[in-house]
């Protein structure tokens, strides 16, 4: 089952390489990363998807808790957070797709940043399942080029993860 | 007042209590050297290889429980304590290890003996730290050492670049240090423990399983009041030997691959295990899937991680194994009926035990022509004094001290469990000995294992570290000769040592003594000889080439499937 975890770890030199390497050296998969500061500019915000059963989820959340750079874990896949992506997609726009790639955009609340004669290059977010469905509609006009941010995620309600 | 970056060093070590370090100088840490050439404070010992020096800072932490300190220079230096880190990592060895680094504007730059050893070290230590600018250092000093001995211990290293070692500033060393990250659970939870007691109190088949936490933690008496109090048998695991006295009636000494045939059919017939800081190891547990089908599991340790990594367990307690032990005595006591009565039904357990110890106890078959390695191991215990240190290389001759020397007290038996690191035992004693200049400290190793570090004899030489140097010599790669004669119809493709050394010729070369036995008779009096030389020896027993370690559970093979005698 995939999981989206948050990491927050003090902003050091070499934190990054603790955490992914802590992931291949053990065997865990990981899906997708993102890295960037927080609010608290010493501390810095890992997200993360991964796969595995129960034991090995839990195994990852230790793992990553023993780490001493590491400040908290937070997993959200029981639905307690909101998880937002980010895609930027170049598809092929010639003659007949131009206008259907245009009604995709449309109905997805997505954005057209690029324009030429042969292709559109658009901007998406959402939640991981809008996006794939957004580029469901738009592999079979021909997708050029994909990139995904990964997930990042935030938990519901007014309490910060400091609680 | 200011002083430079090494400096510095020095007396954050002094702050921390450490008056021996190991080291091996070199380009980048050479204004360490230049700053302890007049800091006499510390004892520094030059060890031949800095494998060696790492082994003889984890041997020192073994034997004293402080965290044991190594120097090496970038690159070569750096490299060369990589065995030595992961050594002390698998069994959680508290550990400063500080290597030199060339200077910080070079880094990255393929520079002259640079290399990346956190990256090459960050699988095996419990943390590790660049020192950016010497304003740093002694923070960053403190909170080494803090790590490196609290929670679950292990080495830590710290990598400081030669211009940070140059560099001035004032000395300031924290008296306390708080990091918001690191928190490890010390205290059992009250309500666990309680439950513990009563799940216990209310089992009929119990059985401690005990490893290197109890020792880490200084528990040892703990544990031997609690398992005395309630009358359960104890099997330890390799590095648990020694936290309760093997020569109890309770003791069931080691389980596992080469444990008794008591202890891991007990294992297997529990209906009630209590782990106190072990870690369910493969050679432990054997195959998983049979390991203690009809027991609950109770687990005592201040790593979550190791709780539940490879077995299920009913009641989990997370926390320093003094200080839940502790707890648990003052709940046992607390209900004397509830243990009368557990004592009660807990008796045809303990006969039943009784039984498989009367039929399959340790033993092997004794020999007049050829020196058994048992009965050198037997005749060792007899003859040494009662706080004996011993260390043991990688191999059969481990086993065999692990079964016959039965240890009585923590902290003295030093062994590389986790990595196997044959080369460990002689540089290991060596720290020990440095440690304990009045004790007695042997290390026992086979003839292969002892040449890996066998340039020591030097350093003992020189610094007047008496360690007694036993080797049971079969010509041979004996534990993986073991397995190619049982799993590999005997074809022993390398594992013969072609060439017989002269250890009594190599002992006089480094200005050490040598002595030799090759037949039974001459065992016991040349143990006396050794032991009564006031330097360090070397003890050659000639021992029966193809004798096998056994009980042997068949890697794979369940606990209660042994090799008895093949
Ligand atoms: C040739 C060879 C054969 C071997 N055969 C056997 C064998 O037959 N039987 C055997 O037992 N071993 C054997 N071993 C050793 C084996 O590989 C493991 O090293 C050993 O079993 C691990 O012991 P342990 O579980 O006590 O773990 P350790 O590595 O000592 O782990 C200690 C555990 O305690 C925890 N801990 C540490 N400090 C504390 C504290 N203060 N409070 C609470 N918890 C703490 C740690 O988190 C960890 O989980 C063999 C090794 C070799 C090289
Ligand atoms: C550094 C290292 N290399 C290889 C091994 C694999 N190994 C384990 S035991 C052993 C044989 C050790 O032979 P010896 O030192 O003579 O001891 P014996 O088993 O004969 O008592 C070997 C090669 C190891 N544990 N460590
Ligand atoms: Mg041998």
């Amino acid at each position: 089952m995939k999981h989206t975890i948050s990491v927050l770890v003090e902003n050091e030199f070499g934190v990054l390489a603790r955490v992914s390497s802590l992931f291949s050296g053990r065997g865990f998969n990981i899906d997708s990363l993102s890295v960037a500061p927080t609010n608290d500019e010493t501390i810095s915000r890992i997200t993360l998807e991964t796969r595995g059963d129960e034991q090995i989820l839990e195994q990852i959340n230790k793992q990553l808790n023993k780490l001493i750079d590491v400040i908290k874990v937070i997993d959200f896949t029981d639905g307690s957070g909101i998880e937002r992506e980010m895609a930027l997609v170049k598809v092929t726009a010639e003659d007949e797709s131009r206008a259907e790639v245009l009604r995709i955009v449309d109905i997805f609340r997505a954005k057209i940043i690029d324009v030429t004669p042969r292709s559109y290059t658009i901007e998406t977010t959402g939640a991981p399942a809008k996006i794939n469905a957004i580029l469901e509609l738009l592999r079979p006009l021909g997708l050029k080029e994909l990139v995904r941010t990964g997930p990042v995620a935030i938990g519901r309600g007014a309490k910060g993860w400091k609680g | 007042m200011k002083m430079n970056g090494a400096r510095i060093l020095l007396e954050c070590l002094k702050k921390e209590g450490v008056d021996t370090v190991f080291g091996y100088p070199g380009g980048t840490v050479i204004n360490i050297y230049d700053e302890l050439f007049s800091f006499k404070e510390i004892r520094h010992i030059l060890p031949r290889h800095e494998q060696a020096g790492t082994h003889a800072a984890d041997g020192l932490a073994r034997a004293t429980g402080k965290v044991g300190v190594v120097i090496a220079t970038s690159g070569p230096g750096a490299t060369n304590t990589v065995t030595g880190i992961a050594t002390a990592y698998m069994d959680s060895i508290p550990m400063v290890i500080i290597t030199g680094q060339v200077p910080t504007p070079l880094i990255g730059n393929d520079a002259f003996q640079e290399v990346d050893i956190i990256g090459i070290t960050r699988p095996c230590t419990k943390h590790s730290f660049l020192v950016r600018d010497v304003k740093e250092l002694a923070t960053i000093m403190k909170k080494a050492f803090h790590i490196a001995r609290t929670g679950r211990p292990g080495p830590v290293l710290v990598d400081l670049p030669k211009d940070v070692q140059i560099a001035q500033t004032e000395f300031k060393y924290p008296e306390t240090i708080e990091l918001r990250s690191y928190k490890p659970t010390v205290e059992g939870h009250p309500k666990q423990i309680e439950r513990a007691i009563s799940m216990l109190l209310a089992s009929k088949k119990p059985v401690f399983y005990v490893g290197g936490g109890a020792i880490l933690a200084e528990a040892a008496g703990e544990l031997t009041t609690l398992c005395d109090l309630l009358g359960v048998p104890v099997t330890t695991t390799l590095l648990g030997l020694g936290a309760y006295p093997e020569d109890r009636p309770n003791s069931l000494r080691m389980l596992g691959m080469h444990g008794t045939y008591y202890a891991n059919m007990a294992m297997t017939d529990t209906d009630m295990l209590v782990a106190v800081g072990a870690r369910f190891d493969d050679r432990v547990t054997g195959k998983l899937s049979t390991f203690a089908p009809h027991a609950k599991i109770i687990h005592i340790d201040v790593d979550p991680t190791s709780i539940k990594k490879n077995v299920r367990v009913d009641l989990p307690i997370v926390g320093d194994v003094k200080d839940v032990l502790t707890k648990m005595i003052k709940e046992a006591k607390s209900h004397p009926d509830k243990v009368a009565a557990f004592q009660e039904a807990i008796a045809p357990w303990m006969a039943e035990i009784e039984g498989w110890k009367a039929k399959h106890p340790l033993t092997y078959k004794h020999a007049a022509a050829v020196i058994k390695p048992q009965y050198v191991i037997e005749k060792l215990r007899e003859l040494s004094d009662p706080d004996v240190i011993v260390t043991t290389d990688v191999g059969q001759h481990q086993m065999w001290t692990a079964q016959f020397f039965t240890f009585t007290k923590p902290r003295t038996l030093l062994t590389s469990g986790g990595l196997g690191t044959m080369g460990y035992g002689l540089p290991a004693a060596m720290g020990a000995q440095a440690a304990f200049p009045e004790r007695q400290v042997i290390t026992i190793c086979g003839d292969g294992g002892v040449q890996m570090n066998i340039q020591e004899m030097a350093t003992l030489v020189q610094n007047r570290l008496p360690v007694k140097i036993v080797i049971l010599n079969n010509n041979f790669l004996g534990m993986v000769r073991q397995w190619q004669e049982l799993f590999f119809d005997k074809r022993y493709s390398q594992t013969c040592m072609e060439l017989p050394i002269d250890y009594i010729k190599l002992a006089d070369a480094f200005g050490a003594k040598g002595f030799r036995a090759t037949k039974t008779d001459e065992v016991e009096e040349m143990i006396k000889q050794g032991f009564a030389h006031d330097g360090p020896v070397i003890m050659e027993f000639m021992i029966a080439r193809e004798e096998k370690v056994l009980p042997m559970v068949p890697a794979g093979a369940s606990l209660n499937e042994m090799v008895l005698n093949a």
